[in-house]
């Protein structure tokens, strides 16, 4: 089976805080054939950021497909409320790394 | 009706004049700007300061009202300095009465809006039974988390500003509101509907992030009809796509469907986006559900201590592969003298070049640089305790006893042997939902006339 890594699909991948207690990633697509690939490929899911990111599943508090911006969204809980001592991500900016090498299959 | 947002926060970067003039020159019905947000961390509402440049305020803050005089539109600014709280309202109100001076405006109505709320005044309605629900999978509100608050603001929602406006205000500045409410306000007063207020509200907070390519500080326009919003991108290199509008909807919120406002909840799950020419996109087909009990949310932080920093580097390859147990020796020093962490003091590595952004969520924990910087962070309620803990636990890693050690002459780099004062440490203590009887009951409203 090929393969592509996430980071060459998709148009943006980013991160940011929602609210102090979450931190939410979208990863967005250049077109709706794309989209739809890696959207049926089912191998971005919760299982994948449980796994990318060594969490449980109750730490991801939503996982949506949002078709009209292209957009796979999920959102996970901090361990922490942003800023706190201890703090590693005041605004959560630069979480979405590990997702560029997530492998899709084409 | 049409709007002109010129910055998605006032103050933290000037706003950009070219797109701004282009905004003006669309003569939009009201400018209106967000100055602060949660996203800053909690310190500069626990220790009640502002984190953007007073001169920043004051250019963004003068932009907006000679345009707004010279149109004779209202101007509102919320979340005023930061934070939004009293101070906060208190600062821009003092700028503006500056401004109308020193440009001999002609006199117009200031009115402030405080929604600062007193540790006492949430304490009396939780002993009453008052169930202050937490949100985003927090639990509800303790007195004996409030006891750790410094200070706490209320989330305004459209009702206060309506009120200033209805009371003759020109401009307003109001302390903490919902970002989408300052927008809404002035479009429900004038009659259209909520979903669309709401919506207008939502796409048109952080101005030119809803458009493409990426720009920030940059004007944008929108315009509302009763069923329909359209934003416009006013920076000539910029456009209001379908893609980059949808986009803006999910961003910086866990769900793109829902945004939650005092009172209620706008529904964008059936939204509709269309593009009518090269630099706007038209949006429909939002809802608006009222919550059946009014509900306002409060912020609130509290100080954790005095924090002290200090940075060390690590090259040699055996002990970076013993990292943990370098960090382990030094935290073992500091608690000999310290005992365990709690209540006397907290003490984090970061250890960047293996995890220090991501922590234990980083795949590739295992695999470090060649190099490592610590960032050596101690907190106590003392600064002269957080001072000394945080030395502690950084020349320990300089005398890491390890079996196989080459360099027996220190074991860690110092950029400086010398502790750094950090500003003091603050937690989000209080994100959470009070019930009100009256929208209008924690927000204040006062008049004034500034000007010749």
């Amino acid at each position: 089976m090929t393969t592509k890594p996430l980071v060459e699909l998709a148009k943006t991948i980013r991160s940011k805080n929602a609210g102090v207690d979450q931190i939410t990633f979208d990863v967005v697509f250049r077109d709706r054939e794309t989209y739809e690939l890696v959207k049926r490929s089912r191998a971005l899911s919760p299982e994948a950021v449980m796994r990318l990111y060594s969490i449980p599943r109750e730490r991801i508090t939503t996982f949506v497909e949002f078709d009209p911006a292209l957009a796979i969204k999920f959102t996970i809980r901090r361990e922490t409320p942003s800023g706190s001592p201890g703090e590693r991500d005041v605004f959560g900016a630069q979480q979405y790394a590990p997702l560029f090498d997530l492998p899709i299959p084409i | 009706m049409k709007i002109l947002s010129p910055t998605g926060h006032l103050g933290f970067t000037p706003i950009e004049r070219g797109s701004f003039d282009i905004g003006v020159s669309h003569r939009p019905d009201a400018i209106v700007a967000d100055s602060g947000s949660c996203d800053i961390g909690p310190q500069p509402l626990g220790a009640d300061e502002h984190c953007s440049p007073e001169d920043w305020q004051r250019h963004d803050l003068e932009l907006m009202l000679l345009a707004a005089r010279r149109l004779g539109v209202p101007m509102i600014v919320g979340s005023a300095s930061d934070a939004g709280t009293d101070r906060g309202v208190h600062q821009y109100a003092e700028i503006i009465r500056e401004l109308a001076r020193r440009h001999g405006l002609a006199s117009f109505n200031l009115a402030t809006i405080f929604s600062e709320v007193s540790r006492d005044e949430v304490a009396r309605r939780l002993r009453s039974g008052v169930r202050v629900e937490g949100l985003d999978g927090r639990p509800d509100l303790t007195q004996e988390v409030l006891a750790r608050t410094d200070r706490l603001v209320a989330v305004m929602g459209v009702e206060p500003i309506i009120q200033a406006l209805d009371q003759g205000a020109d401009v307003v500045v109001a302390g903490r509101a919902g970002d989408s409410c300052l927008f809404a306000a002035p479009a429900i007063r004038a009659g259209f509907p909520e979903a669309a207020a709401y919506y207008l509200g939502k796409v048109l907070e952080c101005a030119s992030f809803a458009g493409e390519p990426f720009m920030g500080k940059e004007s944008i326009i929108g315009a509302v009809t009763p069923d329909a919003v359209s934003v416009t991108a006013m920076h000539p290199g910029q456009r209001c796509t379908v893609a980059s509008v949808a986009s803006h909807a999910m961003y910086e919120r866990a769900s793109p469907f829902f945004e939650h406002v005092a009172g209620g909840v706008l529904d964008m799950t059936h939204c509709r986006y269309e593009q009518v020419d090269e630099r706007t996109t038209r949006v429909s087909g939002f809802t608006f559900r009222r919550d059946a009990v009014y509900r306002i949310k409060l912020e609130g932080s509290g100080k954790v201590g005095e924090r002290a920093v200090s940075i060390a580097g690590i090259r040699d390859p055996y002990t970076i592969r013993h990292i943990d147990a370098v960090i382990g020796w030094a935290r073992s020093k500091v608690q000999e003298r310290w005992g365990e962490p709690g209540a006397r003091y907290q003490l984090y590595y970061h250890v960047y070049g293996r995890d220090g952004v991501m922590g234990p969520s980083e795949p590739r924990r295992a695999a470090p640089a060649h190099e490592l910087c610590l960032v050596v962070e101690a907190v106590a309620p003392r600064w002269e305790d957080a001072e000394i803990i945080c030395a502690l636990g950084t020349r320990n890693l300089f005398y890491a006893r390890l079996p196989e050690v080459r360099g027996t002459a220190g074991t860690a780099a110092l950029m400086m042997d010398e502790v750094l004062r950090g500003k003091p440490g603050y937690e989000w203590t209080v994100n959470h939902v009070l019930p009100l009887a009256d929208p209008l009951e924690l927000t204040t409203v006062k008049l004034e006339v500034v000007g010749r």
